[in-house]
């Protein structure tokens, strides 16, 4: 795999080959292969799980390779720490910004490498710097006395390039830079792009909107299942294309849709407002059905399943479970026959370091002994149960849920709701971050829920799901309603829409008739 | 999907299941103790490890003792109460004030137990009516509760009579041993104790209670997400807590010979908190355990002790309970690293 030197006469500026990563007994990089050339901007494109964090945790030296090497300007580059790989002149800017809110921007920029005289900051010295990185970038307005907390999201952004740029970065690693920004940012981040590049600075760029990554990239590589799978000029290449290396298989077969006899209704929302997301939203959700509800990331939808679930409080509107209406609480709604799976796994869903058991019967500990008591001998019982059904790879029910895989943690989540035997499923994002296998066993466990048995007396129940994949909506639900800043549109039949049509309607692009960047983003930021 | 039948399915288990770093976390405190008191027994073999000296370490051990057992859960639900000194005093100063007033030593008993309970009510009210943070809640209630000890004993030190022979009833001999009957072997203050200890370390395992215990100081959200009543659960934690600091005063009011002094208990919680860290609880919430947290009590009491018996100055004592603490976390840290 290393046969081949890095090339003498014109080394690249970043020559990764066959770079390998396993963490257990997964395989999280197997052979990345990737140049990127002094000035050049390179797209990073890839499904969720395709290795791409990953990667970067490699190349800004957090995980170190297993196997395979890496070259700077010619130069083996092997960062054993994240400063390591910083000195190097390799620097991150991830989604969530790393900046000291309370700090100057002067001081955020020379976080680390302050100018000193021994134990003295030199300010003047410092704020000369931070001016100076600022005018790099072409905006010399920006203040380097002013406390973090009071820029905007777009010039805090900046304040982490003006980091980069103050160490003397030469490749400059942006992960979905454009997520929490405005369209006139994105607009200001691509002039910025353009300006670094005349100043010979490598970028590269991850993205899953492959408008932006047309517009602001000039080779792109892709990856899927941890491997380089293509590379190319991105000006040559249409955006199906990619597309295609990106999915890389026959995405019919992933979801599973059985005849659906819709019941009576359980789930209604009429013109439900929260505090500022939801504005407005109802929708009717009927026993045997999976309504899907679509939107870009910031549209609402998160804020309205904890609304409805009583997470989040309710400004408007009302929300009635069956014949039940009046104000909720998670305790009530679970005892209402609701039951949700958090967006976020992590934070939310999961209780990290208490074990599958407890994590699975936490909802409902009742029927566990006497009443008041829980013998954790049944709830490890019950726990077996659901680990044997649903295949979660795990050793025993009292292992820690912090050592599962993605994929095994998120069947916990939702195990937790089929031991509740709950009627009415709120699942945002159920696939988020998890391989494409246990995403498969998830979209069959939501059919066979939804269709329900009738060999066994087995009821169907009924699925409300928040998803940022769009293929994945159109090939599980029955119904997609739409959200747009804050807005719920009306529910369609998966027959009678698109995919083309779902992104209008997202982007608001149907009301304005025009069609934004944003509106080619294939799968959106998570 | 068919229903679960729980019942046929759960197996007969006497020890949990368990791998082996579960049971290092269990047991580490415990070889710790183990290895406490072999070194003083093999220092001081004749006056160290004597049933006289046993008795005389557990009844020290006693007050802080029932106190962790309470902090022990407050701490797995990843809060902290920094006013158990202070509340100690105050419920002693209130079982004096009691019996000074010619109330019987059960009522007086309940009173200061039942000043504890309302103490950690307002505790939890704070907590989770006001979401303040615990720490500041306790930090303030420190001084509040010292100071409402002294207003109580009038500034002073409420002795009891001597002609109400204190020293003759169940109240003043809790921690002395009953040697009319031979079976007793400990007093009963530590029999109490170890009745206690038992009570919680089973609310905390098979309780619904305990369950949730655990599930807010692993994830609060998580918690609140299953439909855990939080407010509601926190207000209990720190009233069932704050009973056992009361039980704790009781203890202390019939150690410190039946009476009621508002400076003592100084710093307690400091005392508590660390026994129960040694016992392997993390101050970040979602683990500890009330056999851990004993451990911890003990050993430090055995430092204490041992030191004294080697006749070395306080100040070594206080050296090596403050190095022990550090290790206990150090070696916490390192296992969680081998897990992580």
């Amino acid at each position: 795999m290393s046969s081949s030197s890095p090339l003498i006469d014109a080394p690249s500026r970043l020559r990764m080959q066959g770079v390998c990563k396993r963490f257990g007994a997964t395989v999280a990089l197997a052979g990345v292969d990737l140049r990127l050339e002094p000035g050049r901007v390179l797209a990073l494109v890839g499904e969720n799980g395709a290795g791409k964090s990953t990667l970067m945790k490699v190349l800004s030296g957090a995980h170190r390779p297993d196997e395979g090497q890496m070259w700077l300007d010619g130069a083996p580059f092997q960062p054993r720490n994240p400063i390591d790989a910083r000195r190097a002149g390799v620097a991150m800017i991830y989604q969530e910004l790393s900046l000291a809110p309370h700090l100057s921007v002067a001081e955020n920029v020379l976080l680390g490498i302050e100018p000193g005289a021994g134990p003295l900051m030199r300010w003047k010295q410092a704020r000369r710097i931070a001016a100076d990185a600022m005018r790099q970038l072409g905006r010399p307005d920006i203040a380097v006395d002013v406390p973090v907390s009071r820029l905007s999201i777009a010039s805090r952004q900046l304040v982490e390039v003006a980091r980069a740029v103050a160490v003397g970065c030469r490749v400059l690693v942006l992960d979905e830079p454009t997520s929490s920004l405005t369209r006139q940012d994105i607009r200001l981040l691509f002039d910025l792009i353009a300006r670094l590049k005349g100043q010979g600075i490598s970028i590269i760029y991850i993205s899953h909107f492959l408008e932006e990554v047309k517009e602001v990239s000039d080779v792109f590589t892709v990856l899927r299942d941890g491997r380089t799978v293509g590379s190319g000029t991105t000006a040559e290449v249409p955006i199906d294309r990619i597309v295609a290396m990106m999915v890389g298989r026959d995405v019919e077969d992933l979801y599973i849709r059985s005849r659906r006899t819709p019941g009576e209704e359980v789930l209604r929302v009429e013109g439900l407002a929260g505090d500022s997301k939801p504005v407005s939203a109802s929708l009717s959700l009927r026993r045997g059905e999976v309504l899907g509800i679509a939107g870009l990331v910031g549209a609402g939808r998160t804020e309205l399943l904890r609304a409805i679930f009583g997470l989040a409080p309710v400004r408007e509107g009302q929300v009635l479970v069956g014949v039940y209406v009046g104000p909720a609480t998670p305790a009530r709604r679970w005892s209402q026959g609701l039951g949700m799976v958090s967006e976020d796994r992590k934070a939310e869903g999961l209780a990290l370091g208490l074990s599958v058991a407890d994590n699975l019967t936490l909802s409902q500990l009742d029927g566990m002994g006497p009443p008041g008591f829980v013998r954790p001998s049944r709830q490890d019982a019950a726990a077996d149960q659901w680990i044997a059904r649903l295949g979660i790879r795990c050793r025993s029910p009292r292992q820690p849920v912090r050592a599962l895989s993605g994929g095994n943690q998120q069947k916990v989540a939702l195990a937790r709701l089929l031991h509740h035997d709950v009627d009415v499923l709120l699942l945002d994002e159920p696939t988020r971050g998890i391989d494409v296998g246990s995403k498969a066993q998830i979209y069959r466990l939501i059919d066979q829920l939804a269709t329900g048995d009738p060999t066994s007396g087995r009821k169907p129940r009924a699925v409300l799901m928040v998803s940022s994949y769009l293929p994945e909506l159109l090939g599980v639900c029955d119904r997609i309603a739409v959200m747009c800043r804050g807005r719920l549109g009306p529910a369609r039949r998966v027959a009678e829409t698109s995919e083309h049509q779902i992104m209008l309607e997202a982007t608001g692009a149907a009301e304005i008739g025009a069609l934004p960047a944003h509106a080619a983003a294939i799968g959106v930021s998570s | 999907m068919t229903t679960v039948d729980y019942q046929a399915s759960s197996r007969f288990t006497l020890l949990p299941r368990l791998n082996w770093r579960e049971w290092l976390r269990r047991l580490g405190p415990l070889v710790g103790l183990i290895f406490v008191f072999g070194v003083f027994s093999a220092l001081r073999p004749a006056t160290f490890l004597g049933p006289f000296n046993l008795r005389i370490m557990l009844l020290q051990t006693a007050v802080v003792g029932t106190a962790a057992l309470g902090m022990t859960i407050i701490i797995i639900s990843g809060g902290i109460d920094l006013s158990v000194g202070s509340n100690v005093a105050l419920c002693s100063v209130v079982i004096a004030y009691l019996i000074n007033a010619g109330a019987p030593p059960v009522l007086a008993a309940l009173g200061g137990i039942a000043t504890g309970v309302l103490v950690g009510a307002v505790i939890g009210l704070l907590v989770s009516g006001m979401k303040l943070s615990p720490f500041i809640v306790t930090l303030g209630l420190m001084g509040v509760l010292r100071g409402t000890a002294k207003w109580v004993a009038d500034n002073g030190v409420l002795y009891a009579p001597p002609e109400l022979h204190l020293g003759d009833q169940w109240i003043g001999r809790l921690l002395q041993l009953d040697t009319t009957h031979w079976w007793m072997v400990i007093p009963p203050g530590v029999w109490i104790l170890a009745v206690l200890a038992v009570l919680v370390a089973g609310l905390l395992r098979y309780t619904k209670f305990g369950r949730h215990v655990f599930a807010i100081g692993s994830n609060e959200q998580t918690a609140r997400l299953c439909g855990v009543r939080i407010g509601l659960t926190k207000v209990l934690i720190y009233m069932v807590a704050a009973g056992l600091v009361g039980i704790a005063a009781l203890f202390h009011y019939s150690k410190v010979s039946s009476q009621g002094d508002p400076t003592s208990a100084l710093g307690m919680e400091l005392d508590v908190i660390a026994a129960v860290v040694i016992g392997g609880a993390s101050l970040t919430g979602g683990e500890g355990t009330v056999l851990g947290s004993l451990a911890g009590a003990l050993m430090m009491t055995a430092v204490g002790n041992g030191c004294q018996k080697m006749g070395y100055p306080t100040f070594v004592q206080e050296i090596v309970t403050g190095a022990i603490i550090v290790i206990a976390a150090a070696l916490d840290r390192l296992r969680q690293q081998k897990t992580g």
